[in-house]
């Protein structure tokens, strides 16, 4: 395989098709590591993994710590209140004291878009972004990747929609730029005021009518709602939103017989999707999170050094 | 000893003229403008061949920050920074700690000014007490104390009600009011300007609704109460659009733009670097051109800088975290001269003429042109002189701009204030 190009995993708008590709590739063997019984390897022997998250978290900062596990590396986790960064150290500072104990790769988590981009100017060692505020959660979306493939054997030509909080969402804008670099048409759907400003420069076919994007899917990707946005009068509310787009049996018909479903959790069942589709066998919702290991040990290990590290097995 | 400004292009804003004379400074004042005017043997020769001979720029719309946040600009060194940029007078808006609201405060910023400031200062009053939109200033004692505007500036007035009382009692005293213009229910917590790229950086957007909603209100009230209204940053198209009918309509109402809203627009925040972070934000690509369309049929009638300095640590944080604002003192007149003169959109004198006379008429104060018998304020800008932007070389405090590397065409060489050189840029000069 030829190199790997990233220093650092900030989003997939600045990732070559090449690189993502390979990163898939990477996580397939990944896959097969955590499938064994004794699912270990020394890859990253020696490495220090820290994840820093100013945003909570459960499954996200869990996949991480248990990716780095699974290679070997040395992890700590570090969980900043947002409210205790206001009074005290700024994130740059804070960034380089983490990086100061000798960390390989900082694991970041931010509310702030661009907060990763703005700490690669003042650090050294590699940096994932796990999510910084609306911009981009390049892992998320590279695990959703790694299900369609999986699940569908390809990505290129096939349609995908997504469907919820466009808007606020970094799942939905990683998730274009790397559909749309693998080959992917997208459809997204939201109610106007979730729906961002010339978004479909980005080559995506906006819908405020569900259905009309689930048309012909072979992919169906559903954003969580955050519940607050009913406060700020983006919508009237949770009872209206579930009636026009809360993804359910009938709603999943206009798709293809064989779609993909697909949510990045934690569920609202009842809101943005009903109980019985999100348990469904089209559903490949569990199998996300299994993948999401995965694609993490990938990301971890390619930005480690890839095969000069260690052969993973 | 009398100073003569020999060769360089005098410019006349009066006639919007342009000539190649000589000025005899005699102490504070201009005593001559001749052409082959001959040096007595006490008289220092400046030799301005080349250059434009203009009156002193005046920056209508700049924070100063003193009193309360001294670590971002002081009186001291932001006129500093002002006679270097070529600015030989400054108004300073009203948001300091306290907030310019009181008699009190007037007389402290000048007095401070008196002592330590390069440039000439204006200071400019708040609209309401505290800036909170709620009563109104004791306008008349504010101007007795030397106040030359009224704004709440970074503060919009949001209460139309009570913007309607300010502008019918500031008609009554033949104040100008200074209006930013921002509806906060619109802006809410956006950081930049919304469309296409705050869409891909996931930045929360300001709509352009969110200030053109508000020029529209202003120009309501000025046409009510027919009071002077002044519209600072003007930065959408709907803006200009807004204030040209209004003035078609012969309402009374005049505006200023900021060099970074004709030059840059919303795609410099790509990496978001803090100080492309302003207020109202950089724009899109047809508001750039509004600008200039605006700038060169009339439209607009000054160009201000919104120089608004922070510290490095505040400015050095998360893009939504970092407050609103940047600084321009000292990129202006290369600013001016690189985007609006050197590609047609301004002549030199209309350019000069923004920053002089336009200001001078819409505050009402001395200055803004050149004649036998004027006070001796005068900028000498060389129009061809080249040089990149460098901060570190910054007279202000702060160093938050976007413009660090770029290259300008045309600087202020000379300032001068009341017959003294406060600036040369052949020896830097300062006093």
């Amino acid at each position: 395989m030829s190199g790997f190009n990233c220093k650092h995993i900030l989003g997939l708008r600045d990732i070559a098709r090449e690189d993502i590709c390979k990163i898939l590739k990477t996580a397939k063997a990944m896959k097969e590591i955590i499938s064994r019984p004794i699912k270990k390897v020394p890859a990253l022997r020696g490495k220090t993994v820290v994840t820093l998250f100013y945003e909570n978290s459960t499954r996200t900062k869990l996949s991480f710590d248990l990716a780095a596990k699974y290679l070997s590396a040395d992890t700590v986790s570090l969980s900043v209140s947002t409210s205790s960064v206001k009074k005290g150290e700024s994130l740059i500072d804070t960034a380089r004291t983490v990086e100061a104990m000798r960390t390989d790769i900082l694991v970041m988590r931010h509310p702030a878009s661009g907060a990763p981009a703005t700490l690669k100017n003042y650090l050294n060692c590699a940096i994932v972004n796990a999510g910084d505020g609306m911009n981009e959660h390049p892992t998320q979306a590279l695990l959703d990747l790694f299900t369609i493939q999986e699940k569908k054997g390809k990505i290129e030509g096939l349609r995908v929609a997504i469907i919820g909080d466009i808007l606020h969402s970094r799942v939905a804008r990683s998730n274009i730029w790397g559909l749309k670099k693998l080959g992917a048409e997208v459809a997204v759907a939201a109610p106007s005021t979730l729906i961002p400003p010339e978004i479909e420069k980005l080559g995506v076919e906006v819908y405020t009518k569900v259905e009309e994007a689930l048309k012909g899917a072979d992919v169906v990707n559903v954003l969580r709602l955050q519940l607050e946005r009913q406060e700020s009068s983006l919508i009237p509310s949770l009872r209206e939103y579930a009636m026009m787009y809360c993804i359910n049996e009938k709603r999943l018909n206009h798709a293809k017989d064989d779609v993909l479903l697909m949510h990045p959790g934690p569920m609202n069942r009842g809101v943005e999707i009903s109980d019985d589709v999100a348990d469904s066998a089209r559903s490949a919702i569990n199998e996300q999170v299994t993948n999401g290991v995965a694609v993490r040990m990938a990301v971890l290990y390619l930005l480690a050094g890839g095969e000069k590290v260690e052969k993973i097995d | 000893m009398k100073k003569l400004i020999k060769d360089g292009y005098v410019i006349d804003t009066q006639n919007m003229t342009m000539e190649r004379k000589d000025v005899l400074i005699e102490a504070k004042t201009v005593v001559a403008i001749d052409k082959n005017i001959s040096p007595d043997a006490d008289t220092q020769v400046i030799n301005a061949e080349g250059k434009l001979v203009c009156p002193g720029l005046i920056d209508m719309h700049v924070h100063l920050r003193e009193p309360g946040f001294e670590a971002k600009e002081t009186i001291a060194t932001g006129t500093l920074a002002a006679v270097h940029g070529g600015f030989s007078a400054v108004a300073c808006m009203p948001n300091t700690n306290p907030v310019c609201d009181s008699k009190a405060t007037v007389r402290f910023i000048l007095d401070k000014a008196r002592i330590f400031a390069k440039s000439k200062v204006y200071p400019i009053a708040a609209i309401t007490k505290g800036s909170e939109g709620k009563e109104i200033t004791e306008m008349a004692d504010l101007m007795d104390a030397g106040a030359v505007a009224f704004s709440d500036d970074g503060q919009p007035v949001m209460d139309a009600g009570v913007m309607y009382k300010a502008m019918q009692y500031a008609k009554m005293l033949d104040a100008v009011i200074i209006s930013h213009c921002e509806d906060k229910g619109l802006s809410s917590d956006g950081v930049m300007n919304e469309g296409y790229y705050s869409t891909i950086l996931g930045l929360k957007g300001i709509p352009k609704a969110a200030e053109e909603i508000m020029v529209a209100r202003d120009i309501i009230l000025a046409k009510a109460t027919k009071c002077r209204l002044h519209i600072a940053h003007v930065s959408t198209k709907g803006s200009v659009e807004l204030v040209r009918r209004a003035k078609e309509d012969g309402i009374n109402v005049t505006c200023e733009a900021a060099p970074h809203h004709f030059t840059l627009t919303d795609s410099a925040v790509e990496g978001y670097d803090t100080s492309t972070k302003v207020n109202p934000p950089l724009r899109s690509e047809e508001d750039v051109e509004a600008v200039k369309q605006g700038l060169a049929d009339g439209t607009i009638d000054a160009i201000a800088t919104d120089h608004a300095p922070h510290t490095a640590e505040e400015k050095k944080v998360e893009y939504q975290y970092a407050p609103f604002g940047l600084i321009g003192l000292e990129t202006a007149v290369g600013l001016v001269f690189t985007e609006l003169v050197d590609k047609g959109v301004l002549t030199p004198v209309q350019a000069v003429c923004k920053l002089t006379k336009a200001p001078a008429d819409i505050l009402k104060i001395s200055g803004g042109f050149l004649t036998k018998g004027c006070t001796a304020d005068i900028t000498i800008i060389d129009p061809d002189v080249e040089c990149t932007v460098n901060p570190e070389d910054f007279k202000s405090k702060a160093r938050n701009t976007p413009f660090a590397g770029r290259r300008l065409k045309g600087a202020a060489v000379m300032t001068i204030v009341n017959g003294e050189v406060v600036f040369d840029s052949q020896i830097a000069f300062e006093k």
